[in-house]
């Protein structure tokens, strides 16, 4: 065990008082990585380099992050590389921290709160908070890290806009398809259609077609014009990215072998079934999203799988205070600091910019936070690659964006906060009869976002809705003021476990709100 | 129709191995192999839904498929809102599917 762990595996209250006088001044400095991930395992690796005293969390029980899902130990093959990209890549980063007893990799482990240093009371830039044991299990154990320096790599997750009958069983996100063709070999059905937005449809119709299914289209809502805006701008940018144009190729490719059809301009308006999905509507979009009427076109499905971009998981970010852009990703300067000392933000968290992006991040970020600086000669390598990289997120959003002219394919009666079954319709009249623009009132009367799921499926989708359709409200303010990002509890848990902790380590704020 | 493992004999990664385990869903048991989530075990069944909404009792399952959205909890072993998409199977698991009414009050 490293001193870190050590010391950070006692109580709470127990470490409050012994991290500090149990460590010589001369000892390793000690950082935090929170998501195993492309970012989070090249932030570790580097961070080791620099010699700090590294651990690892994430709250799944393998490393990876999305990307790199793969099946269990317990379930061995002889060419798992072939579901993946840079398989290669993943496995140095992992056997490496693996027999590193300077790296200590801390899995199932649940982050649920951040305290600042000044609600934590001591020099440590933060105290984290996490539960440690079985996916919302009863009985896991706590522990409370105060690293000298704490690096974020949670990553981001798919953003699927609501339509009529998106609440059908039978209807999933693109990334719950990629998830468990990867990570389980299973497929979601057996006619299925990929639709929304973004080059993450592509690798979702190719792992879906690996697991023997019938794909029957990819539909990307962006038309031609927009995706030549994107790609096409200085495309000597590219040049440095060759190997994402291998990756993509690779795609077109297994799309051309499964004739598998790529569709731009069309958007799946409407799924249709009583108690499961049975078949999708089709229709052709203008440059703003909106349906074009007469080019509906209905298919047989038993499967749809929908993502239209992707949203940053701030969570952990803005608990610990960290500031965010106008476009609301965490703002790092040249070594991946964010605004608040010693925390460090890489990965999908500071723009969505793929994998390659979130390794040079990972890799600054890390090198950075055990004591490096972002100018080393050792980081030029990163650092050169950050600047190829990033420049995607950019296209991404030229080409990809979500435009505005989606809300008109709703219905009064389609769900929009999926959790507490909040139709459009309500959303709309109590907007009109309350003049309430503002997120906050909107939520208090309506219930849309105070479910379970804390408003991460619908939270955006609510702020646009209101921006959309009401007067400028609260949805257009900087990113200081009410979000739905913003989540006392970083991760629904029990009372009971939040009972069991030692109240001093619990914010007055942590109270207001635990496991419905 | 519907979801469905990938046979091994066809799968081109070549598996080398899989240990089956079984599991019982509202009392009906379930086939499956170790390492699987819940969500997986269920949903390799062509069993598409297992929870029943609050309001409406609409019928829902699997969506987002990594721990966001809430959607496929199950009651495990007696543990509550556990989310079928992260919890593995272990063998011998009791999963029992929720339909949590409103308060009276609520309605």
């Amino acid at each position: 065990m490293s001193p870190a762990s050590a010391a950070s595996a006692a109580t709470p209250a127990s470490a409050a008082r012994t991290v500090y006088a149990a460590t010589p001044a001369s000892a390793a400095r000690t950082v935090l990585v929170i998501g195993a991930g492309p970012a989070g395992l090249a932030a570790a690796k580097a961070a080791r380099e620099r010699g700090a005293s590294v651990t690892l969390l994430d709250a799944a029980d393998a490393t990876g992050g999305q990307y790199w899902r793969h099946l269990p130990a317990s379930r061995p093959s002889a060419n798992e590389r072939a579901l993946h990209h840079g398989w290669s890549t993943y496995t140095a980063l992992h056997d490496e921290l693996d027999r590193d007893p300077g790296c200590e990799v801390v899995l199932g482990a649940q982050v649920w709160a951040i305290e600042q240093a000044d609600a934590a009371g001591q020099p440590a830039p933060v105290a984290v908070h996490v539960l440690v044991g079985p996916p919302d299990g009863t009985a896991r154990r706590g522990r409370t890290f105060r690293p000298d320096a704490l690096v974020l790599a949670t990553g981001a997750h798919d953003r699927t806009l609501p339509f009529p009958g998106w609440d059908l069983p039978g209807v999933f996100t693109a990334g719950a398809a990629q998830a468990f063709a990867k990570g389980e070999r299973v497929a979601l059905g057996e006619r299925v259609v990929i639709a929304g937005a973004g080059p993450f449809l592509l690798p979702v119709a190719a792992s879906v077609a690996a697991t023997g299914a019938k794909v029957l289209g990819v539909y990307e809502a962006s038309r031609v014009s927009a995706l030549v805006k994107g790609w096409l701008p200085k495309p000597w940018q590219l040049v440095g990215a060759a190997k994402k144009g291998g990756e993509l190729a690779g795609y077109v490719g297994t799309h051309l072998r499964h004739r598998i059809p790529y569709v731009t301009g069309r958007a799946v308006v409407a799924a249709h079934g009583t108690d499961r999905v049975e078949a999708v509507t089709v229709a052709e979009v203008d440059a703003d999203w909106s349906p074009i009427a007469g080019t509906e076109r209905r298919i047989e499905v038993d499967a749809v799988c929908v993502s239209h971009g992707f949203t940053p998981r701030l969570e952990l970010p803005i608990a610990a205070g960290c500031e965010l852009t106008p476009d609301r990703f965490v703002r790092v300067d040249d070594g991946q600091g964010t605004s608040v000392p010693g925390v460090y933000a890489a990965g999908e968290i500071t723009g969505i910019g793929g994998v390659d992006a979130a390794l040079a991040e990972g890799e600054i970020a890390g090198h950075v936070a055990a004591g490096g600086s972002p100018r080393d000669a050792d980081l030029a390598a990163a650092v050169g690659a950050r600047r190829t990289f990033t420049g995607f997120a950019a296209r991404i959003e030229a080409a990809h964006g979500i435009r505005q002219g989606w809300t008109s394919w709703l219905e009064d009666d389609t769900v929009v906060c999926r959790c507490e079954e909040v139709p459009y319709g309500r959303l709309r009249e109590t907007r009109e009869a309350t003049c309430a623009s503002g997120l906050r009132s909107m939520k208090l009367t309506t219930r849309a976002g105070l479910g379970i799921c804390q408003g991460r499926i619908c939270g955006r989708t609510v702020e646009q809705l209101i921006g959309a359709t009401g007067e400028a409200g609260e949805a257009s303010a900087p990113a200081t003021s009410v979000t739905t990002d913003r989540r006392p509890i970083a991760s629904p848990l029990r009372i009971g476990e939040l009972a069991g902790r030692d109240p001093n380590t619990i914010t007055h704020r942590a109270s207001e709100k635990g496991h419905p | 129709m519907g979801a469905r493992m990938m046979p091994s004999r066809h799968d081109p990664i070549r598996p080398r191995g899989e240990q089956p385990i079984g599991i019982s869903i509202d009392g009906e048991p379930v086939a499956g192999v170790e390492g699987q989530t819940i969500a997986g075990v269920v949903l390799a069944t062509g069993r598409l839904a297992w929870r029943k909404t609050s309001v409406d009792g609409r019928p829902r399952g699997l969506f987002c498929g990594i721990g966001v959205c809430f959607d496929c909890i199950v009651t495990v072993n007696g543990e509550r809102d556990v989310r079928a998409c992260q919890r593995r199977a272990t063998d011998g698991d009791v999963v029992e599917t929720q339909h949590d009414e409103l308060p009276e009050a609520a309605r």
